[in-house]
């Protein structure tokens, strides 16, 4: 297949996500968006009130980038596992891709590229809304660029991997909710790791999400737990082996092929 | 010489669970043919199928579309193959249009050529006023009609079909004949596999019977209606319907290529 082609396969299958994501936006974009809307709220208006400053800032300023990252990684990670699971196992429509001659890298990049413009909209979409609670300072634009992206693109490959080896609505709810749930909320979204008693600060620095929480802080307000340089590096290797381990799979055919 | 459209050799494949679907099954199907492909259910058709257009491993054995191995060199074999599956495995969203216009983008096909095509095709099949309502709404035939739509919209030299009028009422089968038909005229390759046995018998030139993974019979119409004993089933069936439930029935039965 020609490179022309390839992009005409992968920008079918984007295209078909993108419409997908606007048309049934109530379940893409707004549900996001009134969870963030209450959490501005309690956090950051009504506790943040209380608490006052944390690392030199507003507490709704600190919690703005952590929230706005909750918020990417799970639509990021929904959108690819769920729209993969439902084509495998309900409409079967996979097999449209499956039996073309689209080789396996376009189809991954087209389901991923279109969690990443999932993630990356609900992260702008949550970002006009906390501006109604806050003004959030941007000190480094391109650092939260690039965090969105990365971001969106590292959760989008987890959710393919979690898609391919779903096997029923358990599967595809099991990792959100017991694996990316904790180590979000344990990631820093609401704290600093610097309040944490030596032990779990330790322990908080196995947290892979940590330093994607904190790299994007650090775009907002210019500092952060960790340094820009660790945040950077723990994201480019998650992109890396999440990129390899999803084209093993495919080009295996395992979770796809009989 | 012109490469046959498909040549099976020792076709093997052995499920996870040990299941045995093909034991060693070798096939021909001349260029240009119309070519019937019948058996029990569980007889192996489907994993047979599934093999060829890439949606199973085999286990064991070669398969080549126009010459070209379909492991060696997958991408283009699968640009010469059109399939329509058993199942209807479209996204029920979406409307009949967009369906097969992202069919086309799957091949590399751009929107400016796909659109007037697939318009022109689900108009030939009948359902050029149903091109943009939902799917899920349309009736049984028509969505048959839209997988047949689908499976021509890249122009395959090879069209398998897989029950395609499984369902369908009696007069809208008759109209997909003639259509099918036709397209052999324009020198497309139809692998067909039916249970309605007067189908294969108006339609195919060639037939091979398949039962518990082996070609038990395999010719031209002629010949296997040529294997008919004269004697009456008395269920009043055709001839080739007495044939095959001779040959799927008879657990001594041997194959009988011709």
């Amino acid at each position: 297949m020609s490179p022309e082609k390839q992009f005409i396969s992968f920008y079918t299958i984007l295209r078909k996500g993108v419409i997908r994501i606007f048309r049934i936006w109530s379940q893409t974009l707004l549900p996001p968006l009134v969870t963030s809307v209450l959490y501005f709220a309690i956090f950051g208006s009504i506790l943040g009130a209380r608490i006052g400053e944390l690392d030199g800032v507003p507490y709704i300023l600190f919690v703005v980038p952590g929230l706005v990252m909750l918020s990417v990684i799970t639509s990021a990670f929904m959108e690819v596992a769920s729209t993969f699971f439902f084509a495998k196992f309900f409409s079967r429509n996979i097999d449209e891709v499956l039996v073309s001659p689209t080789p396996p890298i376009v189809i991954i990049a087209g389901y991923i590229a279109s969690g990443v413009v999932r993630g990356m909209l609900v992260g702008v979409l949550v970002l006009i809304v906390s501006l109604f609670f806050a003004l959030p300072s941007i000190e480094h634009p391109l650092i939260v660029l690039l965090f969105l992206f990365l971001s969106s693109l590292v959760f989008a490959l987890g959710g393919l991997i979690n898609g391919i080896y779903a096997k029923n609505f358990d599967g595809i709810s099991i990792i959100p909710t017991f694996v990316l749930t904790p180590l979000v909320y344990l990631g820093g979204v609401f704290y600093s790791i610097n309040s944490l008693p030596p032990l779990w600060q330790n322990l908080s620095l196995f947290n892979p999400i940590l330093y994607i929480i904190n790299g994007f802080r650090y775009g907002f307000l210019g500092t952060a737990d960790v340094s820009l340089f660790a945040c950077i590096s723990v994201l480019l290797a998650l992109t890396a082996v999440l990129v390899g381990v999803n084209l093993y799979y495919l080009k295996k055919g395992l979770g796809l092929k009989q | 010489m012109t490469e046959p459209a498909l040549t099976i050799k020792d076709l093997e494949k052995t499920y996870a669970g040990g299941t045995k679907a093909l034991g060693g099954v070798s096939l021909t199907v001349p260029a240009g043919d119309f070519f019937a492909l019948l058996g029990p259910n569980g007889a192996g058709k489907t994993t047979l199928i599934g093999i060829v257009t890439g949606l199973v491993t085999k286990s064991g054995g070669s398969v080549e579309v126009f010459g070209i191995d379909i492991e060696k060199e997958p991408e283009k074999a699968r640009t010469m193959i059109g399939v329509c599956g058993q199942e209807v495995n479209f996204d029920p969203w979406m409307k009949p249009l967009d369906i097969v216009v992202n069919q086309a983008g799957y091949y590399g096909i751009p929107r400016s050529v796909a659109i007037p095509r697939a318009k022109k095709l689900l108009e030939d099949l009948g359902l050029g006023d149903k091109m943009d309502q939902i799917g899920f709404r349309l009736s049984g035939g028509m969505k048959r009609r839209l997988m047949i739509a689908r499976a021509l919209i890249h122009e395959p030299q090879f069209l398998i079909l897989d029950e395609p009028t499984a369902g369908v009422d009696v007069e809208l089968r008759r109209s997909m004949w003639d259509y099918l038909t036709e397209l052999t005229k324009k020198g497309v390759t139809i692998l067909l596999t039916t249970h309605y046995l007067e189908e294969a018998e108006r339609l195919a030139k060639h037939v091979a019977i398949i039962n518990k993974g082996q070609i038990v019979a395999n010719g031209t119409m002629e010949e296997i209606l040529a294997l008919h004993d004269g004697a009456e089933s008395g269920y009043g069936g055709g001839k080739l319907e007495d044939i095959f439930v001779k040959l799927t029935t008879d657990s001594t039965s041997s194959p009988q290529a011709t």
